[in-house]
Parts: structure tokens; C-alpha cells; sequence
């Protein structure tokens, strides 16, 4: 690995960097979360239903959950189309699965629920919102690899890079599912 | 992100022998520079050696110390001689100090900018910044961190970060001035005062960045100490240091991500009309229109980050001053386990104590009383801890350098700050003594105080592997004894003041007459202030001036210590190490053992050795 003499068998350091940081991004949800349930406790609060639209979402982004799963398994398979492929499906999923969300966003403000209308409504704004760019920050990720396996004049065989995406995109897809559920039961 | 370590072994591997030559006399850089020529803009600018990066961080760090600490010395000259005026403070400030008297506005401006640069820019940047670059590699035998370009960005999010905070000091309605905790609404509303216009958004976006730059640092230095050590570096066989490094990168990777969800939620505020933090305010006569928020909810997210935060600024220092008082003492720590034990109850307890800064915003009785006695439970690691210092150096073989010198000062200061934790983390007796001078005296000597003279051991101390030469002794000397005395001048009278109930953050007390009795305990005050900070200058002189100039290791292992950073040439490349990475076979601490001074990690254990 890096050393000569290091010990074998153990997890790729990148691997363990991608583990801390959803850790340290699960604390920011949770900071998030629970600024929520301190605020739902009081005065004011407004509840209200969720854009359908987010249930859609949800399901493009359990979609791309799969098509990366594919994307990696095909790589180590050196199967460099299908890959290529898979990881342009999920990028693309990312972005339809933005889109949704700014579509909820939009009927929410046509119901009246605009940024400034009520606390309710802007915790889903801001929430949401913060979940939105960690998913756009995976799409980045999938940009940058897929010009990569472009690349002809350094072959990479690692699995490494794609098994770290595919991490962290099952993370803000789980993430999702938290949320959803957390604003559907804490409204 | 390809693995730049990964590269680097393959060159040692082929000429490590031939390097061996490099010991004793300096070779810069040998076994690297043959392979790809660096320009200066790879070495001393975007580079990724671990060791260049904390230099980095160094000496950013200190050039935020001069502005910092001379800030305080602004302040201080208004409340030490509130009615005179200094024509000169005109020249450099222009209209903040309008005919040589700092305004109001001025004065709360300068106040935030202290805290919020020595807290966050200095000593959690600068301070575990440094260190944990410089000595996770090196202690651990690794030849880099895990991901040495995730490295070098978090040094550039802090520059950026860096610059961000300093553009504010310029812009025309001056930097944020709420506080460095920046509570809502006056850090919410743009015209609760000048201070929370533009450069209250230039301070939460340095923040953000910050942050950023923190974390990524974090992640590196926790997956750096638990993958990379080198063969036989078991967890129980690092030093105390690199503990404390990873205690900090851990309550870092936790806490600081919970401020930026607060932060965000605040620009909302700011930005968005929204109202998280606002409820039925008046501004100017007017009536705002947000309604159902709570300035409360901010407070616990600040401080689910700014306890631990305080942790994050005294862990390195308390790993740097474990390990230099047991080099100068020629004796191994007392209670290593019990001192990594301590180490991360302090980080466990640190998450279950941010309430004791809230005990009087309306907090439920109730509830308080478990934020006590979780806060008075403190007491107990920190406890063993001072009391495992003592014992380390008790009828030790000291050698009073200026790190051995500063690591005791640490532990006298310690003691003297964390005492007076225990009555402010009473709720009963911090309703008196919340925001008075006893809360600054407690937490400047405790946190301030404490974390620079872990910093300034750390740097005498780990000078000679930076830099190759020493700084001068005398000076460090002078230094120290004026900046421990001065220390005390400074910060122990205010405990006096902060019982007579004087409160912080005022811009003048001449109009009180209860606090009139102070007024030349001020002046005494500030007085020492500006001797102590001329005295700091004296100390940057020598570090620069010692780069260049500074008497020249002709040693690798100046100080006869065990670890693993001084098995490396006196000016290591990139990499480390010129050939394998050595292994290792005891732990950081056998001083004085079997009739010899000192055993390095490298060296086997021999069959006859006594046990440890």
C-alpha cells in the first residue's frame, strides 16, 4: 500500500476518510434535525403535507442507488462501456432527482409556502436544500470520473475511486430516505 | 487524488542506501529532488509534504497572532486609560478612532475580531494545524497523510478563509462586531448595528470556510493515524501526542459540522426572510415581520460546537506538553493509559456540556443540573491528567529548555484556570458571575493562556526538526518568565473584578462609580498587557530570525528522545524517510531504563530488559 512494511488487509485510507466525513455529514443533518424538533415543540408551528413530487424523487435516487452498485461491479469486471454507461445513468438520475426537488419547491411556494412564510416551510428549504448540494457534489464526482475512464494514456485499475463514490452516493441516498421519513413522522 | 505516498516509496526503494550519506549534514530534500525537479511554486507554495503544510500553517497562525493580540492591545489601551487620547491610534484606524480615542463601535469590533482569530485562526488552526501535520507522519512512520492533496486544500480553505476574515477589517462599515459567537438577532439584522452589515456576512462565509478547511484536515489526520502507522506501531505504543491529535480531529469532525448547519440557518436569516432565530422585533422604530423563531435554538448549536471547540484548541497542547515533560525529565510519562484514558473521557464529555455556557437564558433548572454535574465531571480527567504531569517530572532529571520551561508553565496555568471552572460550571454561582471579568480570567488562562504555552513548548521544541537549526535559548528564556509573570498580571486580577460583579464587553466603566475602585487596576492592566505583547514580538523575531540564522543541528536527535521524528535526516524530504520506513518495538516512553538515558521506539527489545 504505502509503506513497504505496512500491514496487510486493511481498509484503503480513502475509504476511511469517505466513512469520517459521512459521519461529520451526518452531524450537520443531525444539528439540522434537531433544530427542527426544538422548533416543532414550540409556538407557530405550522404543519403541512409534503410536495407529492418528493416521492418521485425518492424513487429516482433508490434508482441511481442501483445503477452505481452496477457501475462498480462492471468496472471491476474491466467491462468499460457498460461502466461508462451506468455512471452517465446515475449522474443523470442525480440531476433528475435535483430537478424534483426544485420542483417541489415550486409548488410549495404556489401553495403559499414560501422561503419566508412560515419556520416549517424554511426548514424544508434549508434542509432539503443542503441535502440537494451533497447530491450535486456526488454528481461532480461522477463528472470527473467518467472523463476519466476516457483517459488513455494512464489506465487507472483501482477500484478504489468508484467503490468511494458508490459509498457516498448510497449515504446521500439513505440520508434522503431519513429525511423524508423524519419530515413525514415530525410534522 | 492519486496517493502521492504511493509514488515515493518506489524512489526510495532505489536509492535508500545511497542516501544514508544525507545524515548529519542536512541534505534538503534528499532521495527526492533526483526523481521530478520541484519548483519553488510545488515546494513552498502548493505543496503536499506534510511538513511544508504545517509550516504553512505556522506561519499563517502567527501572523494572526500579531493581529489578534494587537487588538487586544487596542482595546486595552480605552479600557486602561478611557480618558486619554492617542493621536497615533487616529493615524492607523481614521475614523474608528476619531481624534485618538477608539469608538464605541470600534471597540466592540476589535473585541470580536480577538476572539474570533485567536480562537478559530490561531489556536485551532494554527495550533492543531501545525502539529498534527508535523508529527502525525513523522511519529507515527508514515510517509505522508492518507490523502496528501485533501491536506494541501484544507491549508487553502483556510488561506481563502484567511483572506475572506481580513478583507473584512477593510471594508467601510468595519468587520462583525456582535461577539465572536455572533448571537442573533444582532448578528440576524443588518441594521441592529454597522458591525452586522457586510462584515458580518464576510465572517460567516470565512467561517463556512473554515469549517471546510477544518474538516478536511480532520479526516485526513484520523485516517492518517489509523491506517498508516508503521509496523509494530500499535495504538499503545504512540505517543501521547499523536492521542491528542486524533481526540481533536475526532471532536472536530463532530462538532464543527453542527456550527455550519447553525451558521446556514443564521444566513437564511440574514439573507432569506426567514425566521429560525427572529421573533417580534422592533429595529429602528420598525416592527419586523418575522415571527415564531427562537435566538435560543442558535445558542445550543453554537455551542454544541463551542464547547468542544475548546477541547479542540487544549488537546494538542496538553499531547505536546505530556510528551515534552517527559523528554526533559529523562523519565517516561506517569499513567500513559490513564492519561489516553482521560483524553477521551474529556472528548466524550465534551458533547455533553455546551449548556453550562446557556445557564442563564431561561434554561430549565432541571435540565441545568445535569449540565453541572456533567461539567463538574470534567474535573476528574482533567485532574489525572495534572496529576500525571506532576508525577512525571517529580524527581525527574529535568533540563529546563524553553519547551520544558513553557510545558510547566502549561501545567501551573492549568491548574490556576481550571479551578475557577468549577465555579462557573455551579449554575447557582454563574448566575452572579456569568459575562463578568471572572468569566475572561477563567477562560483566558484555562484555554488561552494554556493553549499558547502548549504552543510555544511545542514549537521550541519541534523547531530544530522544521527548520533544521535551533532557536536561541536566552531569548526563549526572557520570553517565557515575562510571558508567565505577565500572564498572571493580566488575568488573575480580574478575577476580583468579576466578583464585584463587573461585566464584560463594556466599552467603558468610568460612568459606574461601584466599578471606579478598578479604574487603576485597569491601567496596571493594560500596561502589562503592552509588555507582554512587546515581549511576544521578541519571540517572532527569534523564530524568523532563527530560520536563517538560527545555530545548526549537528544531530538528528537533539534532545535524546525516543520517537520516531528523530530517527528522520535533519532536513527530511518528502517522504521521511530516505530508505524503509523504520519499525517499531516499544513504546514512545523508555527514559532512564535499565541504566540507559534513553531506549529509541526502533531499538528491539532485548531478552533481558526489564518489563514496562
Amino acid at each position: 500500500m504505502i509503506t513497504m512494511n505496512a500491514p496487510k488487509n486493511k481498509i484503503h485510507p480513502h475509504k476511511y476518510s469517505m466513512w469520517i466525513a459521512m459521519a461529520s455529514i451526518t452531524m450537520m443533518f443531525i444539528g439540522f434535525t434537531s433544530a427542527y424538533v426544538v422548533k416543532r415543540s414550540q409556538a407557530n408551528w405550522l404543519s403541512f403535507d409534503l410536495p407529492a413530487i418528493f416521492y418521485v424523487s425518492t424513487v429516482l435516487i433508490l434508482l441511481s442507488s442501483g445503477t452505481i452498485y452496477l457501475a462498480g461491479r462492471q468496472f471491476k469486471a474491466r467491462n468499460m462501456g457498460a461502466y461508462k454507461q451506468l455512471i452517465t445513468l446515475t449522474a443523470l438520475l442525480g440531476i433528475a432527482f435535483t430537478v424534483c426537488q426544485f420542483i417541489g419547491f415550486a409548488d410549495m411556494k404556489n401553495h403559499g409556502l414560501a422561503l419566508d412564510s412560515t419556520v416549517s416551510a424554511s426548514f424544508i428549504y434549508a434542509i432539503v436544500g443542503a441535502h440537494v448540494l451533497h447530491v450535486l457534489g456526488g454528481v461532480a464526482v461522477l463528472l470527473v470520473m467518467f472523463f476519466r475512464a476516457f483517459r488513455t494514456r494512464v489506465r487507472t485499475y483501482s477500484s478504489v475511486p468508484i467503490e468511494v463514490a458508490s459509498t457516498y452516493w448510497h449515504f446521500v441516498d439513505g440520508l434522503w430516505i431519513y429525511l423524508l421519513i423524519f419530515f413525514s413522522l415530525a410534522r | 487524488m492519486s496517493n502521492e505516498a504511493t509514488l515515493h516509496s518506489q524512489d526510495f526503494l532505489h536509492h535508500g542506501h545511497e542516501a544514508d550519506h544525507g545524515h548529519g549534514n542536512g541534505h534538503d530534500g534528499h532521495g527526492h529532488d533526483h526523481h521530478h525537479e520541484e519548483t519553488f511554486i510545488s515546494k513552498y507554495i502548493f505543496s503536499m509534504d506534510h511538513k511544508m503544510i504545517a509550516k504553512q500553517f505556522l506561519i499563517t497562525g502567527i501572523i494572526w497572532a500579531i493581529i489578534g493580540a494587537f487588538f487586544s492591545v487596542l482595546f486595552r489601551l480605552q479600557l486602561g486609560y478611557p480618558d486619554a487620547t492617542f493621536p497615533w491610534l487616529e493615524s492607523i484606524l481614521g475614523h474608528w478612532a476619531e481624534g485618538g480615542r477608539i469608538t464605541a463601535e470600534a471597540y466592540y469590533a476589535l473585541v470580536t475580531m480577538h476572539g474570533t482569530i485567536l480562537v478559530f485562526f490561531v489556536l485551532t488552526a494554527g495550533l492543531s494545524g501545525t502539529f498534527s501535520n508535523l508529527l502525525i507522519p513523522l511519529q507515527i512512520g508514515a510517509r505522508d497523510m492518507a490523502s496528501p492533496f485533501m491536506n494541501m486544500l484544507s491549508y487553502w480553505f483556510f488561506f481563502i478563509s484567511s483572506i475572506v476574515m481580513m478583507s473584512s477589517l477593510f471594508v467601510q462599515t468595519g468587520p462583525a462586531s456582535g461577539g465572536w459567537t455572533s448571537y442573533p438577532p444582532l448578528s440576524a439584522l443588518g441594521d441592529a448595528s454597522i458591525g452586522s452589515k457586510i462584515g458580518m456576512d464576510l465572517w460567516l462565509i470565512s467561517m463556512a470556510l473554515f469549517v471546510v478547511s477544518s474538516l478536511l484536515g480532520s479526516l485526513n489526520y484520523i485516517s492518517t493515524i489509523l491506517n498508516m502507522r508503521t509496523k509494530g506501531m500499535s495504538m499503545t505504543k504512540m505517543p501521547l501526542t499523536v492521542w491528542s491529535f486524533l481526540f481533536t480531529a475526532i471532536l472536530g469532525v463532530l462538532s464543527f459540522p453542527v456550527l455550519l448547519s447553525g451558521f446556514v440557518l443564521l444566513l437564511f436569516d440574514r439573507h432569506g426572510g426567514t425566521s429560525f432565530y427572529l421573533s417580534e422585533l422592533f429595529v429602528a422604530g420598525k416592527v419586523l415581520p418575522n415571527e415564531g423563531g427562537s435566538a435560543i435554538l442558535y445558542q445550543h448549536l453554537f455551542w454544541f460546537l463551542g464547547h468542544p471547540e475548546v477541547y479542540i484548541i487544549i488537546l494538542p497542547a496538553m499531547g505536546m506538553v505530556s510528551e515534552v515533560l517527559a523528554v526533559n525529565s529523562r523519565k517516561p510519562i506517569f499513567g500513559y493509559l490513564a492519561m489516553v484514558g482521560s483524553m477521551f473521557a474529556i472528548t466524550l464529555l465534551a458533547f455533553l456540556v455546551w449548556a453550562h455556557h446557556m445557564f442563564v437564558t431561561g434554561l430549565n433548572p432541571f435540565l441545568g443540573a445535569f449540565f453541572v454535574l456533567l461539567t463538574l465531571l470534567i474535573a476528574v480527567p482533567s485532574a489525572i491528567k495534572v496529576f500525571n504531569w506532576i508525577t512525571t517530572i517529580w524527581r525527574g532529571n529535568i533540563r529546563f529548555t524553553p519547551a520544558s520551561l513553557f510545558s510547566i508553565g502549561f501545567v501551573s496555568t492549568f491548574i490556576s484556570g481550571g479551578l475557577t471552572g468549577i465555579w462557573l460550571g455551579n449554575s447557582a454561582i454563574d448566575i452572579h458571575l456569568h459575562d463578568t471579568y471572572f468569566v475572561i480570567a477563567h477562560f483566558h488562562i484555562v484555554m488561552g493562556v494554556s493553549a499558547f504555552f502548549g504552543m510555544f513548548a511545542g514549537i521550541y521544541h519541534w523547531f530544530p526538526k522544521m527548520y533544521g537549526r535551533y532557536m536561541n535559548q536566552t531569548i526563549g528564556f526572557i520570553h517565557f518568565w515575562i510571558t508567565l509573570i505577565g500572564a498572571y498580571l493580566i488575568f488573575w486580577p480580574m478575577h476580583y473584578e468579576g466578583m464585584a460583579g463587573m461585566p464584560r464587553r463594556y466599552f467603558d466603566y468610568s460612568n459606574w462609580a461601584s466599578f471606579n475602585q478598578f479604574a487603576e487596576l485597569n491601567t496596571f492592566i493594560s500596561f502589562v498587557v503592552i509588555i507582554v505583547f512587546a515581549t511576544q514580538l521578541l519571540f517572532v523575531f527569534n523564530f524568523f530570525y532563527s530560520i536563517f540564522k538560527g545555530r545548526k543541528l549537528t544531530t538528528p536527535n537533539p534532545w535524546n528522545a525516543t520517537t520516531l521524528e528523530w530517527t528522520t535526516p535533519i532536513n527530511p524530504g518528502h517522504g521521511n524517510w530516505p530508505g524503509e520506513i523504520p519499525e517499531v518495538h516499544r513504546w514512545a516512553y523508555d527514559y532512564s531504563k535499565d541504566g540507559k538515558d534513553f531506549i529509541p521506539q526502533t531499538v528491539p527489545v532485548s531478552p533481558d530488559e526489564s518489563g514496562h
